[in-house]
């Protein structure tokens, strides 16, 4: 595991991106990391691709991430895995969620939703992890927990003891949610399984 | 245990900085980048903040508390200083009582903007000291800094962040809270704050001094230092672009300027005089560039480093040569994902019916701008706030007669109390015939749900008396004022219709609530859905754009149907929000509410 990292949080307003790369961040800081984030509010969070930049170290300037230079992205919503491409490189991680929500191009039958995603990803990024979030999420009985279950994928491949994220998931949300975070959250560990730091390949649910 | 400290944005840090410098009066309008400095500030004890109908309100409410020895912020984004520059030029002449600092959150990118103008100009042009910090650390430590150089040298502050800046997020250290020296009262001085002619000409000679005294303090202050590495590059730089520099050449001197008016031309001297050579790093415009080649100083600026858009660390290496052999990734060939309506939006509604009355619309500024986009198609302008009510007056005056029914303009209720009124008033004064479409969703929803004067609440969320649009046009002297509910398409459209094509000036208020207010989302929703043995394959209710609704083809080589159709329709029920408005698209009465699955949203 390094001690320095970019990671790039992608997706669809809505999903819960900006919440999730701030646990993410909060878990970081607890571990004693110095952390830069940015993101992007106002017209493009209306239903538009969102993006979060998230980078953790000894000492961080720029809160963007370089092009070429992310070692994980986490791609909240199927086809936008493969949007920021420029950012990646071939040693970059992905975990990618393998719901699709449909951009209206493709919803009025003007283009074509992307078929083979997570292929097309593998052939330049070996290291994929394809996870069914929302199925997941389902299965706990809240589809908004989804973004919890990819924070728990993430937090696989980061230097943060596991009791930091369920100590800030009691601090951070409401009471009533600290149960179905804490499930979502472990649900997203067991997922990656502790060989992550590896970058085997692993996918889990169906890959679409 | 977790760390107790916290990130702050940009924005949260100015808030904080104000907060802690005694700040006590506050005002602004919501804006992308802006808009999160004064809901933070609100949040604080002893503040009095507020949301004004717009920007030149919000600094003149600044001012006046400044005149009363209050120290005050007034926080916009770049294109709502252009709408304060009125008040901005005159106050560098009256100078202060109590310190006053106004921020402008420029967009360079155009994340979301319609321009990227550089606001450092008007530091030059207003004749205002100016602060730019890199990070939100800086922005704590600035915000405090620019309400003691307020006071002491008697002028309003320019503290400029960028998106990067507002919505980056990084560590502060708190400090406590320290109300300013001045005491509160009202004090007459008429050659101060009366600005008569022979009263300003005399301020004008002292803003001339104040600026040079501005300058020799730019020479001394700690914001501006030398951070000396390898001199055979040097590099002068301010705000975000100081980060990407430290990240692309930790090794490299650098002169980075936290005051980027009036410059230190002293420093800057000796920097180039140490140095190999000099690239000045800026986004935008040459500003500093400009500076310190009229210094007779040689350097690199806008040769190599691009003017449009944002920096970053992959960008400067790259002007600089330094990123060959990196080879990057292709970008993978997508479908774009623009922003979009949410499913349900009310300006779905107008816009589809507008979309058949075949108008030119001329717009304004707010979510329905997205209305210029397929497959609705129906808003044809866009320029500033109000710029749609005003532009189709002059639309209709120069094509006379042949205008006739052909133009109408659409606002948003929250833009049409910033800049909408006054073009109404001209449409009625000078006998023109248009008719203004007020979409009245009861907040501002681009910038994050701020209340407005007709939400009826104020930004603490205590009750204020709710302005009455329709009782404002009629005062106005808009004769005939409609409201329509926008998700019943046809009796919106069959009113659109009438009204357009009435020799008369009219307002249609389009009233219901934006989806993303509580009001609405608290509600019970029931989704449609589509009965695909009725559904007729026709597409016509693709035409309006809702994310619930897709188009799903036959398989290939089915011929089960006896109909000649080539798909169907279908709604998806978790994203279905129940509004109803593709029910008037369908002609064969094929959507329908699905009671089964009625969902708590």
């Amino acid at each position: 595991m390094q001690d320095s990292g970019n990671i790039l949080f992608c997706g669809v307003g809505g999903q819960g991106i900006l919440l999730a790369s701030n646990i993410t961040a909060a878990a970081l800081l607890s571990a004693g990391y110095a952390v830069k984030k940015s993101e992007i509010h106002g017209m493009a969070q209306r239903g538009g691709a969102v993006v979060a930049h998230l980078r953790y170290g000894k000492e961080v300037f720029s809160p963007l991430i370089e092009l070429g230079t992310a070692h994980m992205q986490v791609a909240f919503e199927l086809m936008e895995s493969l949007r920021y491409l420029p950012y990646l490189n071939r040693n970059s991680k992905v975990i990618v969620n393998t719901q699709r929500i449909l951009p209206t191009s493709v919803t009025t039958g003007v283009e074509k939703y992307p078929a083979d995603v997570p292929e097309q990803l593998r052939r330049v990024v070996p290291s994929v992890f394809a996870v069914d979030a929302l199925e997941e999420a389902l299965a706990l009985g809240e589809i908004r927990s989804a973004n919890m279950v990819l924070v728990g994928c993430l937090s696989r491949f980061l230097p943060v003891p596991e009791g930091i994220y369920y100590e800030l998931i009691r601090e951070k949300m409401p009471a009533k949610l600290h149960q179905l975070n804490s499930e979502a959250f472990r649900r997203g560990r067991e997922i990656i399984g502790s060989d992550a730091g590896h970058g085997s390949e692993q996918s889990t649910g169906s890959s679409n | 245990m977790t760390d107790k400290r916290q990130l702050f944005s940009g924005n949260e840090a100015i808030a904080r900085g104000a907060y802690e410098a005694g700040v006590v009066v506050a005002s602004a309008y919501p804006g992308t980048p802006s808009t999160e400095i004064m809901q933070s500030l609100s949040h604080y004890p002893g503040v009095y903040t507020e949301w004004a109908p717009n920007e030149k309100v919000a600094l003149e409410v600044a001012l006046g508390a400044s005149f009363a020895g209050g120290r005050a912020l007034a926080a916009m984004k770049h294109v709502g200083l252009n709408v304060a520059a009125d008040p901005l030029f005159t106050a560098a002449y009256t100078g202060v009582r109590g310190g006053l600092v106004i921020v402008t959150a420029d967009d360079p990118e155009m994340h979301s903007s319609q321009n990227e103008q550089d606001n450092r100009n008007y530091a030059f042009a207003a004749k205002l000291p100016m602060l730019e910090p890199s990070d939100p650390a800086e922005a704590l430590e600035f915000t405090r800094l620019a309400f003691a150089i307020s006071e002491e040298f008697d002028t309003p502050v320019l503290l400029r962040s960028t998106t990067r800046l507002s919505h980056g997020e990084g560590l502060l250290s708190l400090g406590e809270r320290q109300l300013g020296p001045i005491k509160l009262g009202l004090v007459k001085n008429p050659e101060k704050f009366v600005m008569l002619p022979a009263n300003a000409r005399k301020r004008r000679i002292e803003l001339a001094a104040r600026m040079e005294r501005l300058g020799r303090f730019a020479e001394s202050t700690s914001i501006n230092r030398i951070e000396w590495g390898k001199k055979e590059r040097g590099f002068i730089t301010s705000g975000i672009s100081y980060l990407y520099i430290k990240e692309a050449f930790p090794e490299a001197s650098v002169l980075k300027l936290g005051m980027v008016y009036p410059l230190p031309e002293g420093l800057i001297k000796a920097f180039a005089a140490e140095v190999e050579e000099l690239f000045v790093v800026e986004e935008l415009d040459p500003f500093i560039e400009l500076r310190v080649k009229a210094l007779g100083i040689n350097c690199h600026g806008k040769d190599v480093i691009p003017s449009r858009g944002e920096l970053d660390t992959y960008k400067l290496k790259k002007a600089l040569g330094e990123s060959e052999g990196t080879a990057l990734f292709e970008p993978a060939a997508i479908p774009p994902r623009p922003p979009n309506f949410c499913p349900g939006c009310p300006h779905r509604g107008v816009f589809y019916a507008l979309s058949k009355l075949h108008v030119f619309v001329a717009g304004d500024i707010g979510c329905y701008t997205m209305a210029a986009q397929k497959p609705l198609s129906s808003l044809d302008t866009c320029v500033c706030m109000g710029a749609g009510i005003s532009g189709a007056l002059g639309m209709e005056k120069a094509l006379g007669k042949e205008g006739q029914g052909k133009v109408v303009a659409v606002i948003g209720d929250s833009t049409f109390l910033h800049s909408g009124i006054t073009g109404l008033i001209d449409i009625v004064h000078n006998r023109g015939c248009i008719t203004v479409i007020i979409l009245d969703n009861r907040t501002t929803a681009m910038t994050g749900h701020q209340p407005t004067a007709a939400t009826g609440v104020t930004i603490r969320g205590e009750s204020s008396p709710a302005l009455d649009l329709e009782a404002l046009c009629r005062a106005v002297g808009v004769k005939h004022v409609y409201k329509v509910d926008p998700h019943a398409i046809e009796a919106t459209q069959k009113i659109l219709k009438r009204e357009i094509n009435r020799p008369e000036p009219s307002v249609v208020i389009a009233e219901a609530p934006c989806v993303l207010l509580p009001e609405v989302t608290s509600k019970e929703r029931t989704a449609y859905h589509v009965d695909v043995e009725i559904c007729q394959g026709c597409g016509a209710c693709l035409k309006i754009g809702c994310p619930a609704m897709e188009w799903v083809p036959l398989p290939k080589g089915s011929s089960a149907t006896a109909r000649k159709r080539k798909g169907h329709a279908l709604i998806s029920s978790s994203v279905c929000a129940g509004c109803g408005q593709c029910t008037y698209l369908c002609k064969s009465d094929a959507i329908t509410r699905e009671a089964a699955h009625a969902r708590q949203r």
